[in-house]
């Protein structure tokens, strides 16, 4: 049986491949990643990465992957049908200068968990960055989500870790959350395995 | 009851913190990673094809007004999972420098020349039998500030999406006899040796074009579903 190619870092150049649109392509992936037209509740997340000495890192890239207002993945593994061929469920955006991403999507529904449970809405969130040899994989969830009390992947982080993982509502700013990303250190994102 | 996908290859893969390579030092989480059961926001991925590219995306060197510089080349191999099986219809996207070790980027201020008629960028989709190829000028090596006299072996970076959240893989393609391999610390970031030779390309007579380019085959092996679905509860 063949083996596992290795990871490597995406490095500071990621631009040039990862977003093919800044370099005089038609961008695929992109930051948007529900059209105003579609179904749900539009919101917008929006944050910043930074490394273990509090450093923006202005050269990763942010991938989320998400269900759609019913919790219906695009995917043929989900299998039930989707109200908007529109929707694909994955968002792509580089940090800026300052660490920034932002997406513009909708909030995702509760998916179907482990046995018969049901998971409390969250993004499914990658990070690529310099310095990241392989993938780090997160999750951001609402805040003031009364799922979250009883979703199985929350309750395996240690409850003092927890609110890394949970976004924060932006006063002023309706259906806008901040989910900042702390790679190393001091309240350091949660990061998983699967 | 749903389709997992193995854990076994995980050793393949490089650690985090990895101190030779600077900047993992401030970029690698401290806290051990929380292993989670797969479910379906794991299993399932983002699904691009082939109404998504264009096929002359896949040929780095035209799409400008002269044809770049360097020796031209053919890349072409097999996605395919652990268990051995095809990856179709799955988007590969590709960036480089060019033959003189000059990335089109801003932040590369390496004093080689840029060549304006090479971005660096492709993406193809594989076809139903996992099959990639590509087009392209052979990179140069470069030097970088991880240490003195730093320099990174000539590579291209591929970026793969598989069939689900889990298959994503971003990672480095090496030339074969590269001499900077031993000083080069991404490279020797992945601690197993036959690991690291499975970043190395082969040169391949068969897929070299007679009078137009070198050929050279690089299959890429992601993570494979588990041989029977396991029990999410037990995942």
């Amino acid at each position: 049986m063949p083996e596992r190619t290795p990871s490597q870092t995406v490095g500071p150049y990621l631009h040039i491949g990862l977003t093919q649109g800044r370099y005089g392509r038609t961008e695929i992936v992109g930051s948007t990643v529900a059209d105003p037209a579609l179904a749900g509740t539009h919101i917008r997340i929006e944050g910043r990465i930074v490394d273990g000495e509090g450093n923006a890192m202005p050269d990763a890239v942010v991938e989320i992957w998400q269900a759609d207002s019913e919790g219906r993945y695009a995917h043929p593994a989900d299998g039930r049908p989707l109200a908007s061929n529109s929707f694909r469920g994955f968002g792509r955006c580089p940090t800026s200068e300052d660490g920034t991403f932002a997406f513009d999507t909708i909030k995702p529904g509760p998916a179907p968990g482990p046995g018969d449970s049901t998971q409390a809405p969250h993004i499914n969130v990658g990070i690529l960055a310099r310095g990241v040899l392989k993938r780090l994989f997160t999750r951001l969830y609402f805040p003031g989500e009364p799922a979250n009390a009883a979703d199985a992947i929350l309750a395996l982080v240690p409850a003092a870790r927890r609110d890394t993982l949970i976004a924060r509502a932006q006063p002023g700013k309706p259906g806008t959350y901040r989910f900042d990303i702390r790679v190393q250190g001091g309240n350091e994102t949660v990061f998983f395995e699967a | 009851m749903i389709d997992t996908y193995s854990r076994t290859g995980d050793a393949a893969d490089p650690p985090y913190l990895s101190p030779d390579y600077q900047s993992t030092r401030i970029r690698s989480p401290r806290q051990p990673l929380i292993v989670i059961p797969q479910t379906l926001s794991e299993i399932t991925g983002p699904v691009y094809g082939h109404s998504d590219v264009k096929p002359d995306e896949a040929d780095l060197t035209i799409g400008h007004v002269g044809e770049p510089l360097g020796e031209r080349i053919i890349v072409k191999g097999r996605v395919l999972d652990e268990r051995g099986r095809a990856v179709p219809n799955s988007l590969v996207e590709i960036w480089q420098c060019n033959a003189a070790g000059r990335y089109i980027h801003a932040v590369d201020q390496h004093p080689a020349p840029i060549d304006p008629n090479f971005t660096g960028a492709g993406r193809c989709v594989t076809d139903a039998d996992g099959n990639y190829r590509f087009t392209t000028i052979k990179p140069g090596a470069y030097p970088w500030r991880n240490h003195v006299n730093a320099w990174r072996p000539a590579h291209i970076h591929l970026s793969l999406f598989g069939p689900s959240f889990l298959t994503r893989l971003v990672t480095q393609m090496y030339f074969p006899g590269d001499p900077l391999f031993p000083f080069d610390p991404i490279f020797n970031s992945v601690p197993d040796p036959k690991a690291r030779e499975r970043m190395i390309c082969r040169f391949d007579l068969e897929a070299t074009k007679p009078e137009w380019a070198l050929g050279y085959t690089f299959d890429i092996v992601l993570r494979g579903r588990n041989a029977t679905p396991m029990d999410p509860d037990h995942a």
